[in-house]
């Protein structure tokens, strides 16, 4: 699956997830109070420059900002005319560094890493009755069926277009949706026909059932 | 938790990232301001998964993004989604989700189309903005009234979606009546 993730190892990499969370949050406290655009700078600076020790394909990926250009724009150009340039610079710059900080754990950090990290935050949500198995179960299901929902929509998509010159109509996300709500049944009876409604059973294989994408077509 | 509630939240969870996966598609009269059909599903969540479910789709979806999966609409993902300028949007779907869930029940009197077109404009709207433009302008430090007007753009998109959202429950309950079952 595609992803922000650097797959060459880095010094970054060999960090703890649960280090770097943190000093992502402690950036991002730090740099709120701070109102001088030159200091700012600075920071950017630093982090680019982080960037640019994990390599070229790092500074590439700076590149992802670019869905944040046109909001950014619009917040620049709004307090340039309400306010004055520096202030405009010091929001722009603030907002870009903790992005690109933010970015930098997401580059060198596996989704495996973070989850651990994040674990024994969840641990007491136990009590209320969360199960952190149950989660990463989902979490496996989300990640395996995207793909499988995408080629679903596209073949639907392009049997529309063989047959009509008229854009698609709302009526075929209608039945997108439902046919996932059925598959969705038909998923979690297959799952429950292989024993995973049982939490001892969830424990010992979820992620079988979770990669078998033929599970939800047995019964089409 | 049923399996099967599991399962549907995962694979609704699922469905969200691909409706951002389509390409957006620019509204007639507020040209360049492309939207995408995510904020649909999260109407949609609500509307048809009701609130409880609905938020843990929506929760489900956000923790995903949030380990880095960049499923949100524009290709974005990672802890670095919360530091930008538009993260209360994205957060405002957790209790525009269940708000939007919430009402849908209490409206069990009129037709699905219409119960949900105002469920989602409530929830999926009202909610929505409220904690995204609190949010813009405290990370951008504007006053409240600029990130107001900002992102008033975006509320006419947002209308049709509602509206879309509507005829997609009513076409869904027509195609799989089973799944319908409205919340009391």
């Amino acid at each position: 699956m595609i992803s922000a993730y650097l797959a060459r190892p880095t010094w970054l990499h060999r960090l703890p997830a649960g280090v770097k969370l943190i000093a992502v949050a402690v950036i991002s406290v730090a740099v709120l109070p701070v109102t001088d655009w030159r200091l700012l700078m600075l920071g950017l600076c630093a982090v680019v420059g982080v960037y640019a020790t994990l390599g070229r394909e790092a500074l590439l990926h700076i590149s992802a900002l670019r869905p944040l250009v046109p909001i950014l724009l619009g917040i620049g150009l709004l307090q340039v005319w309400t306010d004055s340039w520096q202030a405009a610079a010091v929001s722009l710059l603030r907002i870009i560094l903790m992005v690109l900080a933010a970015d930098l754990v997401t580059m060198t950090t596996t989704l495996r890493a973070l989850m651990a990290s994040l674990e024994p935050l969840l641990r007491p949500l136990r009590i209320l009755g969360f199960d952190p198995e149950r989660l990463s179960l989902a979490i496996a299901l989300v990640l395996r069926f995207v793909p499988v929902l995408l080629a679903q929509w596209q073949a639907r998509e392009e049997a529309w277009r063989a047959r009509s010159s008229r854009r698609r109509p709302l009526r075929l996300v209608a039945n997108f949706v439902a046919e996932t709500l059925v598959m969705a049944d038909h998923v979690s009876e297959s799952l429950d026909a292989r024993g995973f409604s049982s939490r001892e059973a969830v424990k010992d294989k979820p992620r079988a059932a979770a990669t078998d994408p033929s599970a939800g077509r047995d019964r089409e | 938790m049923e399996t099967r509630h599991l399962v549907r939240i995962a694979l609704f969870a699922a469905l969200l990232a691909v409706l951002g996966l389509f390409p957006a598609f620019n509204l007639p009269f507020v040209a360049g301001v492309p939207i995408t059909m995510q904020t649909l599903g999260v109407m949609l969540a609500g509307v048809l998964l009701g609130a409880r479910y609905g938020t843990a789709a929506i929760c489900l979806f956000i923790a995903v993004v949030l380990l880095g999966a960049p499923l949100l609409a524009g290709g974005r993902g990672g802890i670095g989604v919360l530091a930008g300028p538009t993260a209360g949007f994205l957060i405002g779907w957790i209790p525009g989700v269940a708000v939007t869930g919430w009402v849908m029940a209490r409206l069990v009197r009129l037709p699905v189309l219409w119960a949900a077109i105002v469920a989602s404009i409530v929830g999926g709207i009202v909610v929505v903005y409220a904690l995204g433009i609190a949010w813009l302008a405290f990370s951008a430090k504007l006053s409240l009234q600029q990130a107001a007007l900002g992102s008033l753009l975006f509320v006419p998109g947002d209308l049709i979606k509602a509206v879309a959202a509507g005829c997609v429950a009513e076409a869904t309950r027509r195609l799989q009546p089973s799944l319908f079952v409205r919340q009391h």
